[in-house]
């Protein structure tokens, strides 16, 4: 096995082996678990490093194994995957120590993060599958390796949330089963293909194709949370903080909306998509998706449930990126998957901070936590203005490049969605800011669990990792035009897909 | 090859033999008696799977007589598959069997389960169906001791529901064996590949018909599925497990092969005869997910589970005409199946040992103490849902494919909401297990099972899934069976 | 030719007032005779076929055979296992009997209690 083979399996095996390990650890093994969890994470880390630099100068990373005649399982880390598998990557590093910290002292935790690394391991399969098959079969193992841990905390909450989301995926993986099974009837192995792979073969049904296309998008928009299958969304948010983290900025959604990308650039190929008039019904999709979530959002006490909302609203961004016609609505899609990775993590880390330790559960109870918890707040906020696409934010940049896209597209509608969108986002998060830093705090908090000590606010592990991808929310988009930027990444990307298409 | 060291006689002789030894010697030599000679059994398969692998089919005769006084006993890629099933299971079902009846083995347990193990051998490697009639008997017989061995009323009464359907399915079998050597003067199952045509005279009808629903008799099958709840509800574990797992596969092998075989001219010639075992079938697929939602006790949950995966195998018989993918999907399915019931069978009874309960409500909590039995569960249950990476998931493909090869799409429909119902019922019980124990149902933990019980239930569950990746050997196998 | 033939529209008769009767009689004793009288039927019809232009056919005689075997040991499991049901619950019938065995148990109970 050459090296362009192994390196995709050692980035799985990086999050699979220690997941393996740790779920056989007794409880109270604290620091091997922790040793083999970070271990993990940098190795993974530093083999997409590799895997990074590989792709940029050009070298193909792939791995084929036939299960049974017709049906391989191929691995293809391409520029495409590269940029899922980054973001997971280093969001995973991240999660990995808030949870260690979330979680000290909780019971289970050798389950718990043994089914987390499964989690991520998943990931890395879906972002690096090269054909449906791959992809399908690690997108149900995610399924069923996030459900544990919705479940964790073993209330009657979590366990009707966990049903509500088995209930939703479960379904979806069989919609999206079925329209795998029919397109490699008609066509062949479901090979992700650069340009499209229907769009090399004649003569197939315009009508068999939409059908397919509606089922094999039914499929992966459950987990992207598209109207009107994002029901399972606000409910899995009883699952502790670092799990909503993951769901939500990581694992779950972005590999719904990574699906969506795959479907409309490699197997139908995005001017063949166009062609059979399969983008503006998706746009429209994506276009209620943006506001309802939004909307929603406005009216939610509880806070997880408000972020929760309005990740709807924003995965939708990236399959509004998909719809829009150009290379410029591609790369705003593209950019904002990782961009909305990171600002979307790091209010989940601070809400999961505002509940660890103050019990602050709902939007109402947060009056003045910018005085006891000024840094948390500050992470929260500069998420916040990203997610309003104010400017200077990763959020701007994402908002600008798919405005440009919508009107090269000559959708000019979508610009005023993302204006309204934007619009929205402002109205449920600016009151939350001004809760935070202008109003006076209650006598004490709902339920004080971590201390002041000096001018730390809260635990060490729980504090860094948002301010972290706070920073690189603001970092993203200050060196936006640099070389090792997401957006230039994204850039790469587009030119490789529109060059094919062009030929 | 000396026919004295002809593996496929082997096959019968040994449990034949180490079931007698068995009877004979005191009960404590049980399990090492068994376990010796399934040993050996495995071996044997072995043997031959190189035999067939090689020359395409194996064939010997019994004390060299020719037929048709003579017994001949035939082995080809789809007996192999089925004795491989058959002994590995087994294997594992012993070594499940010597911890659990640690205490109390039910009278007559080693030699019945050899018994049943030597009727199943020869039940795969017979080529005339009178043979085969015995050797369904013999299955029969077995089985009944079995789930009656040592048990109170509630058992007996099981055993001998399951009696009398299985002795009207063999007779059925019986008399239609009788109908047709009195049509064609033979009863081998190849010649009457060849003799019987579309223009067989009504006797010839009858006897099909007649061993075909005798046969669905046996395997359970909507609306003959009466007996199989509380017969494998209600027996001990391993004996649920060697009939969910095992000897319903048979009947419906020797379905597979009748209807492909001696009756294929008859099955082509009525198109429409095909959808009669699908529509069964999916009706099995429904009414036995719903029951097993509904079910009370966890045994009973993974009984009616068996009725329900057991219609999925009969929805194969419209696809057949389309080359191998349908064949494939079918075998595969009950390989699959056949690993993962023994697993969840096998983990069901440490649970309830373990807990004390055997009721569904009994599992709360159980993750905490039982995380491996849970987990083998939860694999197992994968199989059944048919999500990847597990054997059920490429059977369901592959049946999804043939379906839409053969132009039933509703087939599809069928198998996709049978997944899905099979998810409810699975996470009903997973989701019960993860739950935090509220003061209800605090069950005292007696003592730490075994390791080996838990440990069983996984090696067979995550062979259901480790058959999911490798297969192509298994469906090469199966593909080189003339449909 | 013609012995043949009335044997085997016996059997056949046989056969079927022996399903009849293992399917909807009630009593075990009698359910089990039944189904000895389908195989009985099923014999003769092997018996009266196996006449070929007059020299008998040793094949059916010995499937035949066989089959008696198998019927006696089958016969022999029923009827142990009859004994057994009504040694633990008086009864001779396993009509209307549940699957969740309790009401066996309920019924044994009482009966025990009665007979005290």
């Amino acid at each position: 096995m050459t090296s362009n083979q192994w390196l995709p399996l050692a980035v799985i095996a990086s999050s699979l082996l220690p997941g393996l390990i740790i779920f056989a650890l007794p409880e109270k093994r604290v620091a091997l678990r922790t040793a083999l969890n970070l271990a993990g994470a940098l190795a993974k880390a530093g083999l997409v490093g590799l895997l990074i630099a590989g792709v940029a100068a050009g070298e193909e990373y792939g791995l084929r194994h036939a299960i049974a005649p017709g049906i391989e399982i191929v691995f293809k880390a391409d520029a495409l995957a590269l940029l899922f598998v980054t973001l997971s990557a280093v969001l995973w590093l991240f999660t990995t120590l808030y949870a260690i910290g979330y979680l000290e002292h909780a019971p289970h935790r050798s389950r718990f993060f043994g089914f987390f690394s499964l989690c991520v391991t998943a990931t890395m399969g879906i972002a690096m599958a090269g054909n449906l098959f791959t992809f399908f079969v690690f997108y149900e193992l995610l399924t069923l390796a996030t459900f544990p841990l919705v479940v964790h905390r073993g209330t009657p909450q979590a366990m009707r949330g966990g049903s509500i989301y088995l209930a939703y995926t479960l379904a979806g993986g069989a919609a999206l089963l079925a329209g795998i099974v029919w397109l490699d009837h008609l066509a062949g192995p479901g090979e992700f293909t650069q340009g499209g792979l229907l769009a090399t073969i004649p003569g197939l049904d315009p009508l068999t194709l939409q059908l397919i296309f509606a089922l094999l998008i039914a499929g992966v928009g459950v987990k992207a949370a598209i109207v009107p299958l994002h029901g399972w969304l606000p409910q899995a948010m009883v699952a502790p903080a670092p799990v909503s983290a993951l769901l939500h900025a990581v694992a779950v959604v972005k590999a719904g909306a990574f699906g969506i990308v795959r479907i409309v650039y490699e197997i139908y190929g995005v001017e063949f998509a166009q062609s059979l008039g399969l983008l503006l019904p998706l746009a429209i999709i994506a276009a209620v998706t943006i506001l309802w979530g939004s909307t929603r959002a406005l009216f939610q006490n509880d806070l997880k449930k408000r972020l929760a909302f309005s990740t709807v609203s924003q995965v939708s961004y990236i399959v509004l990126g998909v719809a829009l016609f150009g290379p410029l609505g591609t790369i705003g899609g593209l950019v904002h998957l990782v961009h909305q990775g990171i600002m979307k993590i790091t209010l989940f880390f601070c809400a999961g901070n505002y509940a660890e330790t103050l019990g602050i559960h709902k939007v109402s109870e947060m009056n003045g936590v910018g005085r006891r918890m000024p840094l948390t707040t500050l992470a929260f906020t500069i998420g916040a203005l990203g997610m309003m696409g104010a400017p200077l934010t990763a959020g701007a940049v994402s908002k600008a490049w798919l405005s440009d896209g919508a009107s090269a597209a000559g959708m000019d509608w979508a610009i005023w969605v993302l204006w309204g969108s934007s619009l929205l986002n402002a109205a449920y998060f600016l009151p939350i800011l001004h809760r935070a830093w202008i109003k006076l705090p209650p006598p004490d908090w709902p339920h004080e669990e971590i201390h002041p000590l000096g001018r730390r606010e809260t635990a060490w592990l729980l504090l860094l990792p948002p301010l972290f991808t706070a920073a690189m929310t603001l970092g993203v988009a200050l060196f936006a035009d640099s070389s090792i930027s997401p957006l230039a990444w994204a850039r790469l990307i587009a030119d490789r897909e529109y060059l094919n298409m062009a030929e | 090859m000396s026919p004295l060291l002809d593996p496929l006689a082997w096959l019968i002789l040994l449990p034949l033999l180490w079931a007698t030894l068995a009877f004979v010697a005191a009960d404590r030599h049980g399990p090492a008696l068994a376990l010796a000679g399934i040993g050996a059994q495995l071996l044997c398969v072995i043997a031959l799977a190189g035999d067939v692998a090689s020359h395409g089919s194996n064939g010997h005769l019994a004390g060299g007589w020719a037929e048709p006084l003579g017994i001949r006993l035939v082995a080809d890629g789809l007996s192999l598959v089925m004795l491989l099933l058959t002994q590995g299971v087994a294997l594992a079902l012993a070594l499940y069997a010597r911890s659990y009846f640690s205490r109390a083995t039910p009278p007559a347990f080693w030699p019945l389960t050899g018994f049943l193990l030597a009727g199943m051998n020869a039940l795969f490697l017979s080529g005339d169906l009178f043979n085969l009639y015995v050797t369904l008997e013999l299955v029969g017989l077995a089985a009944v001791g079995l789930v009656a061995a040592g048990g109170g009323a509630a058992q007996i009464a099981a055993a001998l529901r399951y009696l009398l359907a299985t002795l009207v399915g063999s007779g059925a079998y019986l008399f239609g064996v009788a109908l047709i050597y009195g049509s064609y003067g033979t009863v081998s199952a190849s010649l009457l590949g060849t003799l019987i045509t579309a223009e067989a005279p009504l006797a010839v009808w009858l006897a099909g018909g007649l061993m075909l629903t005798g046969l669905l008799l046996k395997t359970a099958l909507l609306p003959f599925h009466f007996w199989l709840p509380p017969a494998h509800g209600g027996a001990p574990a391993p004996v649920s497990a060697l009939l969910s797992a095992l000897v319903v596969k048979a009947s419906f092998y020797l379905f597979l092969r009748l209807w492909l075989g001696p009756f294929a001219a008859l099955t082509e010639a009525l198109p429409g005869l095909a959808q009669v075992p699908a529509a069964l079938g999916a009706a099995a697929i429904l009414w036995g997910s719903w029951r097993a939602i509904r079910a009370d006790r966890l045994k009973m949950l993974v009984a009616y589970s068996t009725v329900a995966q057991l219609g999925y195998l009969f929805l194969i018989f419209p696809l057949l005409g389309t080359g191998a993918l349908a064949l494939q999907a079918g075998i595969l399915q009950a390989t699959a199946h056949g690993l993962a019931k023994a697993a969840m069978f096998v983990a069901a009874g440490t649970l309830i040992k373990v807990g004390g309960s055997d009721r569904v409500l009994g599992v709360a909590g159980a993750a905490a103490h039982l995380p491996v039995s849970l987990f083998a569960f939860a694999l197992a249950g994968v199989t059944l849902m048919g999500l990847p990476p597990s054997g059920g998931f490429l059977a369901k493909w592959l049946l999804i494919d043939a379906a839409l090869a053969a132009g039933q799409p509703w087939i599809v429909v069928v198998a996709l909401s049978g997944g899905l119902l099979a998810g409810i019922y699975v996470f009903r019980v997973l989701r019960l297990a993860f739950r935090r124990p509220t003061a209800h149902d605090d069950v005292p933990l007696p003592q730490r099972p075994a390791a080996l019980l838990e440990w069983t239930a996984f090696a067979l569950a995550a062979g259901s899934v480790l058959i999911g990746l490798g297969a192509a050997p298994l469906l090469a196998l199966i593909a080189g069976v003339q449909p | 030719m013609s012995a043949g033939l009335i044997y085997a529209a016996t059997g056949c008769l046989l056969f079927v007032l022996g399903l009849g009767g293992v399917l909807l009689l009630k009593a075990l004793l009698r359910r089990i005779l039944a189904f000895n009288l389908m195989g009985s039927g099923a014999f003769l019809v092997l018996v009266g076929l196996a006449q070929r232009d007059g020299t008998p056919d040793p094949v059916p005689q010995a499937m035949v055979l066989t089959g008696i075997v198998v019927a006696v040991a089958a016969t022999a499991l029923a009827l142990t296992l009859a004994r057994r049901w009504h040694a633990l619950t008086g009864r001779d019938d396993i009509a209307r009997v549940r699957d969740t065995g309790l009401q066996i148990r309920r019924k044994a109970n009482d009966r025990r209690k009665a007979a005290r």
